[in-house]
C-alpha cells in the first residue's frame, strides 16, 4: 500500500523510539519527541510499540491513499480532517482508498503522530528508521517529507488485520485516555532533577531557576528548546569538557539563558548543566508551542523513577484494554 | 584498603543514566583507564543497559529503569542497581600497556581553498605557512572520544606551538573533511554543519561510514598523524571514491 505527500507541511519526518547504540561514535539519537504518543499510535494499529511512524509539526501535512488503510493519530490536538471531515483522534481508523488526510492546524500540543499498520517499508540504518537529517541517513532518503514523496507500508500482522475486519463493520466508538500520560497545557511545571553542576551556579541562579518563568522561544526545535527568562550564571568560570549528554539535559551556555536537548540533541556537550528534565515529562516537554512558559520543580531521584514506573504501567494497561476491544465479542 | 587507582565517582545524569567519573582533566593514564572500564563494559552488559558513552575521563552509561525495575524486582532503585554492577565492573580494571593502538594515516590538503584559515594561523604565531603545516603534521595525535558529529574526533597531542583561538564568529557551513584548530585542539569535521575552528586543510577520507560497523573511520584510543598531500592528490582520491 502506498500513501503520496501532496503537501509536507513545515516538518515531517519519520520517527521511531530512537537510534539507540551508536551514541558511542557521534550518532545522535534521534526518534519521536514525544515517544509516549508515538507508542499509542502503534499499538492502537496493532504495531509494535516501536515501530516508525509520521511525526507532523504544528500544521500543513497533507496525504493521500492509494488503498484503504488502517492508521492512528496521535499526539497534539490538531484540527485534522479525512475528505473534510473532522478525523477521530487516539483511535484506529480505516481511511478508505483516495481520501485525503490533512492536518490543518495544531489547537493545543505541537506535534502529531501518524502510525500505519505494518509500519513504513524503510530501510533500518544502525538499527533505526528515525530520520538524521543532518548526516541524511535513516527516514525518507535521510530528509523531512516532501511535496509527491510515495510511502509504502508493510505486511499488515495479525492483530493489525483483526481490527481491519472489525472497523469493517463499524468504527471505534473508543478511543485512548492519554491524559494521565501527557500534558497539552500552554504554561507547564516541569520536574527535574538537579544538574551535574547545579552547585557551580550561584545563591541567586539557583532560586530563580525553580522560581522564575522560561519562555521557548521560536529559535526551538528538534534539537534543543531555546528558553528565555532570569539569565543564569556560574559563581565562578571553569572549563567543562564535552561528555555525554542526554534527553531533557538543562545546558547553560554563557549567555545564561538555558537550552534544553532534545531528540535530535548531539551526543556529547561540554556546557554546565543546571538541571534535567525526568522522563515521564519529555513527552509534555515536547508538545509546548514556542512562546509556551513553563516552570522548573525540583523532585527526587526515586520520585523521577516511580513517575517512570508508572507511567510505563499505564502504556501496558492501555495496549491491554485495545487488544481486549479487538479481540473480544 | 580501597584501591584508589580504580575509585570512581557515579553521579546521576537524570533517571536514566550515570556519569561514572574515572578522573579529572586531559590525560592519557585516565584516556587508558575510561578505554579498560569501556571493554569492561561491553563483555559484561546487563538487562536494562542502553548503551554507554566514553568521554575524556568519564563514560556516561545510559539504562531503561523500567527493564530493570522488573528485572529485579524493585530491591534497589535503578539507580542504586546500575551503581552498584559499575562499581563492581571498576574493580576488574586493569591497564594494560602492552596493546599497541592503532595508527592512522590522514591525508590533507593543507591551505588554498581547502583551508582558508591556514594563512591567519600562520600569521598569528609569526611562521610561515609551510611551517604551520610541518609541526601539524609532525604531531601525533590521540583520539581520546567521538562526538559532536557522527565520528568527530576529540583529540589530543597537537604541538602547542600552532594552538589558535576559534575564529569570534563562527562559520555557518564547513564542509566535510576539514581540518581545524581551535584552541590546543585539532579536529576533522566528518559531516557539514557550522562551527567555529580554524580551518587549515581538508582530508579526502570519509570519516562517517553509517553502513560500515563500526560506522566511523576513526575510533577513540586511535593515534592519528596528518600526512600532507597535494591538492591534484585530494581530487584524485575524490574520483576514485565517486
Amino acid at each position: 500500500m502506498s500513501i503520496r505527500v501532496l503537501h509536507s507541511g513545515l516538518l515531517t519526518t519519520i520517527q521511531d523510539v530512537g537510534r539507540y547504540g551508536s551514541q558511542k561514535y557521534g550518532v545522535i539519537v534521534s526518534g519521536a519527541m514525544d515517544s509516549y504518543s508515538l507508542r499509542l499510535a502503534n499499538l492502537l494499529v496493532g504495531n509494535q510499540e516501536n515501530e516508525a511512524a509520521l511525526e507532523i509539526t504544528l500544521f500543513g501535512t497533507t496525504l493521500q491513499f492509494d488503498e484503504d488503510t488502517l492508521l492512528a493519530i496521535t499526539g497534539g490536538d490538531f484540527l485534522t480532517t479525512i475528505d473534510g471531515l473532522k478525523a477521530q483522534l487516539w483511535r484506529p481508523i480505516l481511511i478508505k482508498k483516495n481520501s485525503i488526510l490533512k492536518f490543518h492546524s495544531a489547537i493545543k500540543g505541537s506535534r502529531a503522530y501518524v502510525a500505519f499498520a505494518g509500519g513504513i517499508d524503510i530501510p533500518e540504518i544502525m538499527g533505526s528508521k528515525s530520520t538524521y537529517m543532518r548526516a541524511n541517513i535513516g527516514g525518507f532518503k535521510g530528509r523531512a517529507l516532501k511535496k509527491g514523496d510515495i510511502l509504502s507500508t508493510l505486511d499488515v500482522g495479525e492483530i493489525g488485520n483483526k481490527l481491519i475486519q472489525r472497523l469493517k463493520k463499524e468504527d471505534a466508538t473508543w478511543s485512548v485516555d492519554f491524559n494521565n500520560l501527557i500534558s497539552f497545557d500552554d504554561n507547564q511545571l516541569i520536574r527535574v532533577l538537579k544538574g551535574t553542576e547545579f552547585n557551580r551556579f550561584d545563591r541567586k541562579s539557583q532560586i530563580n531557576f525553580f522560581e522564575k518563568p522560561y519562555t521557548i522561544t521560536v529559535q526551538s526545535d528538534r534539537m534543543g528548546y531555546r528558553l528565555d527568562g532570569t539569565p543564569l550564571s556560574l559563581s565562578e568560570n571553569f572549563d567543562l569538557l564535552s561528555e555525554g549528554v542526554t534527553f531533557g539535559t538543562v545546558q547553560i551556555p554563557s549567555s545564561g539563558q538555558p537550552i534544553i536537548l532534545m531528540a535530535d540533541r548531539q551526543t556529547t556537550g561540554g556546557y554546565p548543566k543546571i538541571a534535567q528534565v525526568i522522563t515521564a515529562d519529555l513527552p509534555s516537554l515536547a508538545q509546548l508551542q514556542p512562546t509556551s512558559t513553563i516552570r522548573f520543580k525540583e523532585v527526587t531521584l526515586a520520585e523521577a523513577e516511580n513517575a517512570i514506573y508508572t507511567n510505563e504501567q499505564s502504556i501496558k494497561n492501555i495496549k491491554n484494554a485495545i487488544h481486549y476491544k479487538i479481540f473480544s465479542n | 584498603m580501597p584501591n584508589h587507582y580504580f575509585d570512581c565517582t557515579i553521579k546521576p545524569l537524570g533517571d536514566s543514566a550515570i556519569i561514572v567519573q574515572l578522573g579529572e582533566g586531559i590525560d592519557t593514564k585516565i584516556h587508558q583507564k575510561v578505554k579498560s572500564l569501556s571493554e569492561i563494559l561491553s563483555r559484561n552488559t546487563f538487562e536494562g543497559l542502553i548503551e554507554f558513552v566514553p568521554a575524556y575521563n568519564n563514560i556516561t552509561v545510559y539504562y531503561n529503569p523500567y527493564v530493570i525495575y522488573n528485572s529485579q524486582k524493585g530491591n534497589l532503585s535503578s539507580f542504586e542497581y546500575v551503581s552498584k554492577h559499575i562499581k563492581k565492573l571498576v574493580k576488574q580494571m586493569t591497564i594494560n600497556n602492552n596493546e599497541s593502538p592503532r595508527l592512522i594515516s590522514i591525508p590533507v590538503c593543507y591551505g588554498g581553498e581547502f583551508g582558508p584559515d591556514l594563512e591567519k594561523v600562520a600569521n598569528y604565531h609569526n611562521m610561515s605557512t609551510e611551517e604551520v603545516i610541518r609541526i601539524h603534521s609532525e604531531s601525533e595525535c590521540l583520539v581520546y572520544m567521538l562526538g559532536f558529529a557522527p565520528g568527530f574526533p576529540f583529540m589530543g597531542g597537537m604541538d602547542e606551538r600552532i594552538s589558535t583561538p576559534r575564529k569570534e564568529t563562527p562559520r555557518l557551513s564547513i564542509k566535510p573533511g576539514s581540518v581545524g584548530i581551535a584552541g590546543k585542539q585539532t579536529g576533522i569535521y566528518p559531516l557539514e554543519t557550522p562551527g567555529g575552528w580554524q580551518i587549515i586543510g581538508r582530508t579526502p577520507l570519509d570519516l562517517f561510514l553509517p553502513h560500515m560497523s563500526p560506522p566511523t573511520l576513526l575510533q577513540a584510543g586511535d593515534i592519528i598523524r596528518f600526512v600532507p598531500i597535494p591538492s591534484s592528490d585530494y581530487l584524485n582520491y575524490k574520483e576514485l571514491r565517486k
